[in-house]
């Protein structure tokens, strides 16, 4: 084969090998890594899938925050003003994690629709806002209005 | 008063920058000499105007000026003077007039340092490099002006700094990412300009390759202070989390890497042409795709500070035009500076596409996962969030597919070679490191970890077979050492390649032996995590400048001997009212003992969250070597050679070292 044929030869077969595995990499990867965004309104009404991560997110209902005395656990209720959903964590909780703030919990939901929380994400300063939280709330009520306890 | 003259000399750098856009792009065309020749000079005044601009912006943080809008959002009087210095760049307004700052820094070390090249190349990098500040001027200018005023309704006092960014880490973690970042500036600008000139040959790639490693090197090193910082300061003990402004920054030097290897190819064989010119294209691209993930509050992040939708389309539309006018250029001119030298597929050119197709593919699949939840949402197709899982299972395979690689690149032969020599040469180190790696599983006083086992086959691989090749070139026959053949480069080279190593052996290690637990501990409590003991002995209050704190002393022994003492505290800062994680870290060589207190749970008990983090500086220190490794190789006595063809011979011999 002449030389120069020979060496496209190589760079088109090399891409294809890699860009191949690339792409069963991808696939194989994003199967199951990727979480979708729900606001409580759609967990209690049942649009949320049981069986694998979601990410929940609003605001942290006034007075709801209850801590083990024993134990790391801590429950929650995250609100968007149209519905309430319980969250569980066991671990540290961020800086800013506080009552009346935005949060995202990222976990699984048991039988009895109460988040078990794998992770929870506060904002990082006091006037920003996750932009997922920001648009589950906007319309529903004015933000920093006091929630109450479904 | 000073806002106002710095708001004068922005935009009189804007002006000069719009010139140096146009007068010498004018010149080079119509061979005019006197308009080419004044690129220097308006690419000096620009980076002088632009200092001005900062250096007032500085002197109102300073002297506390609550009447610069910019001022009383980021700053406070009670702010220790360190930090106001660098709360100048803790907020965008001032860290957009730092990147424009650097990038017409690096545009006066090119007109400076590139004397020795022709006449119309220097007239042509330097307009598109004032092309790029006219973007990034005119974005600072009318979108967020840092010398906007509050008048008359000036605040008494300022709301102060995010208190995360109330660390040392950030008085030079942001400056060396910049560096990084918008060096990539200066390759992409000798593209475009070797693209005009219609010349792609060797020499363009050696004009531009110092300044691609140097750029390279600053990147890297960015990335591992960023990394360094959010290890001891966000209190979680991470050190990557694949966040989408950790990609940001990630995903340039990903393609720079790809650039870097792919002009060694282009300089010295002078094929991969096109693809370099690609290569500096794209990375320069990610740089600004970065800029706008990380300033136009799409994303959520330390990095994101608060948003307004009209940056972020200028940024889109200015991303837009660069890529876009710089690809059509490309399309118009690449296919007639194709190369036609010959390699055959066991050859140190193969071995070097494999590294750009990895590093190529691996900027793609962390460009997937990154734009894939804004993409989703920009067409309200849901809410996304893709996690470290999915990076892990993309990223991590590439890079064990690129490190057999990576030893047979440096000492294989160009154009043409033989497996039989790759195996004499190799035979002995790969033997060594299976030894090893099998030995460890052995002889090792843990429990067998194929993934250890793994990382240190390849990182002994790679560290075994620079070694040897740096021992060859070294010896000689008669037992004398011959140093002299050690060029910068090739000790650069040697010390980025076994930088790389010492990140994979630490990121394995870390990720596989880590030890964490999150309890309840009260005082006199005792706990007992990765062989060391920890007892918490005191609970208490203390003062700092502008913020109070709880903290709590624990002692760490191992056997009975005391090992460290550690106070991780929980500040709360006066203006903000904001709450703060300090941990409390007893680093060493081999191993991390990490302290951080939760919040109060009743009956004087704290959540604390204790870890041991085995060879977690590994990483850093790998880090450091790649980045060093990179700056050093401008050392190289064959770029120096261009200045000094010109009559200023003296300031060439300096080299690049400013």
């Amino acid at each position: 084969m002449h030389p120069l044929r020979k060496q496209r030869l190589i760079v088109v077969s090399l891409v294809v090998v890699l860009s191949s595995a690339a792409v069963g990499l991808v696939a194989f990867a994003l199967r199951d890594n990727i979480n979708l965004f729900y606001p409580p309104a759609d967990v209690v009404a049942g649009k949320a899938p049981v069986d694998r991560n979601i990410r929940l997110g609003g605001m942290v209902v006034e007075g709801s925050i209850e801590r083990s005395s024993t134990e790391l656990d801590t429950t929650f209720w995250v609100t968007d003003y149209e519905a309430s959903v319980a969250v569980r964590y066991s671990g540290i909780l961020p800086d800013l994690f506080a009552e009346g703030e935005g949060v995202v919990a990222e976990g699984m939901l048991d039988d009895n629709g109460v988040l078990i929380a794998t992770q929870v994400l506060a904002k990082h300063d006091e006037n920003y806002m996750p932009p997922e939280v920001a648009a589950a709330l906007e319309g529903k009520a004015a933000l920093g209005e006091a929630a109450v306890l479904p | 008063m000073i806002p106002e003259l710095g708001h004068i000399a922005l935009i009189i750098a804007f002006c000069l920058a719009i010139a140096l856009t146009f007068l010498p792009m004018w010149g080079a065309a119509r061979r005019n000499v006197s308009a080419m020749n004044v690129a220097p000079t308006l690419a000096v005044s620009v980076t002088l105007f632009v200092a001005i601009a900062f250096s007032l912006l500085t002197t109102s943080f300073l002297r506390d000026d609550f009447s610069v809008a910019v001022v009383a959002a980021n700053s406070n009087s009670l702010l220790p003077p360190i930090f106001k210095f660098s709360a100048v760049w803790g907020n965008h307004e001032g860290s957009l007039l730092l990147w424009v700052l650097i990038l017409s820094g690096w545009m006066s070390a090119v007109a400076f340092f590139s004397r020795g090249l022709p006449l119309i190349m220097v007239a042509r990098v330097l307009s598109v490099m004032g092309f790029v500040a006219v973007g990034f001027l005119a974005f600072s200018l009318l979108t967020s002006n840092p010398f906007e005023r509050l008048l008359p309704s000036t605040p008494l006092d300022g709301n102060d700094l995010n208190p995360l960014l109330q660390d040392p880490g950030l008085i030079i973690h942001p400056p060396l990412l910049y560096m990084g970042y918008v060096g990539l500036s200066v390759p992409f600008a000798f593209a475009i300009a070797a693209l005009l000139g219609g010349r792609l040959d060797a020499s363009w790639a050696r004009w531009s390759r110092p300044w691609t490693n140097v750029a390279w090197g600053f990147l890297s090193l960015g990335i591992m202070l960023g990394s360094w910082w959010a290890y001891y300061e966000l209190g979680w003990g991470g050190w990557w989390f694949w966040d989408p402004v950790e990609n940001a920054s990630f995903m340039p030097w990903l393609m720079g890497t790809a650039l870097v290897h792919s002009l060694a190819v282009t300089e010295k064989r002078g094929v991969f042409r096109s693809w370099t010119v690609l290569l500096a294209i794209f990375a320069f691209s990610l740089s600004l795709l970065g800029t706008f993930l990380v300033r136009s509050g799409v994303l959520t992040s330390v990095h994101a500070f608060a948003a307004d939708p009209e940056r972020g389309l200028f940024i889109l539309i200015f991303l837009a035009l660069v890529v876009g006018g710089s690809l059509l250029l490309y399309a118009m001119r690449a296919p007639s500076v194709a190369s036609r030298v010959f390699y055959t597929a066991i050859s140190r050119e193969s071995l070097l596409m494999v590294n750009n197709l990895a590093f190529t593919v691996a900027t793609i699949v962390v460009l997937l996962g990154t734009l894939f939840p804004l993409v989703m949402d920009a067409f309200s197709l849901g809410k996304y969030s893709v996690g470290p899982p999915y990076f892990n299972a993309v990223f991590v395979p590439l890079m064990a597919l690129v490190m057999p690689f990576m030893t047979v690149g440096p000492l294989s032969r160009w154009r043409e070679d033989t497996v039989g020599r790759w195996l004499h040469e190799l035979m002995v180190p790969g033997l060594a490191v299976v030894l090893l790696a099998a030995l460890l599983g052995i002889f090792g006083d843990r429990d067998f970890n194929v993934w250890i086992a793994l990382a240190v086959l390849l990182s002994g691989w790679v560290s075994l077979g620079v070694l040897r090749d740096f021992w060859r070139r070294v010896a000689s026959g008669d037992g004398r050492m011959r140093w002299h053949r050690v060029s910068p480069s090739f000790l650069g080279m040697t010390a980025a390649h076994l930088g790389f190593a010492v990140v994979v052996l630490g990121a394995v290690v870390v990720t596989q032996l880590n030890e964490e637990r999150d309890l309840r501990m009260a005082v006199g409590d005792v706990e007992e995590l990765g062989g060391y003991r920890f007892e918490l002995l005191e609970i208490g209050q203390s003062q700092g400048p502008n913020y109070a704190a709880d903290f709590a002393v624990f002692e760490v022994t191992d056997a009975g001997q005391r090992i460290a003492l550690l106070a991780p505290e929980k500040r709360r800062y006066f203006a903000s009212g904001q709450v703060m994680t300090e941990a409390a870290i007893d680093a060493s060589f081999w191993r991390d003992v990490y302290i951080a207190l939760g919040e109060p749970i009743g009956d004087d008990a704290w959540a604390v969250r204790l870890q041991y983090k085995p060879m977690v500086r590994w990483l850093w220190l790998g880090g450091l070597m790649i980045g060093l490794g990179s700056l050093i190789t401008v050392f190289d006595r064959r770029y120096r050679t261009q200045s000094a063809r010109s009559e200023s011979s003296a300031v060439g011999a300096v080299g690049f070292a400013g």
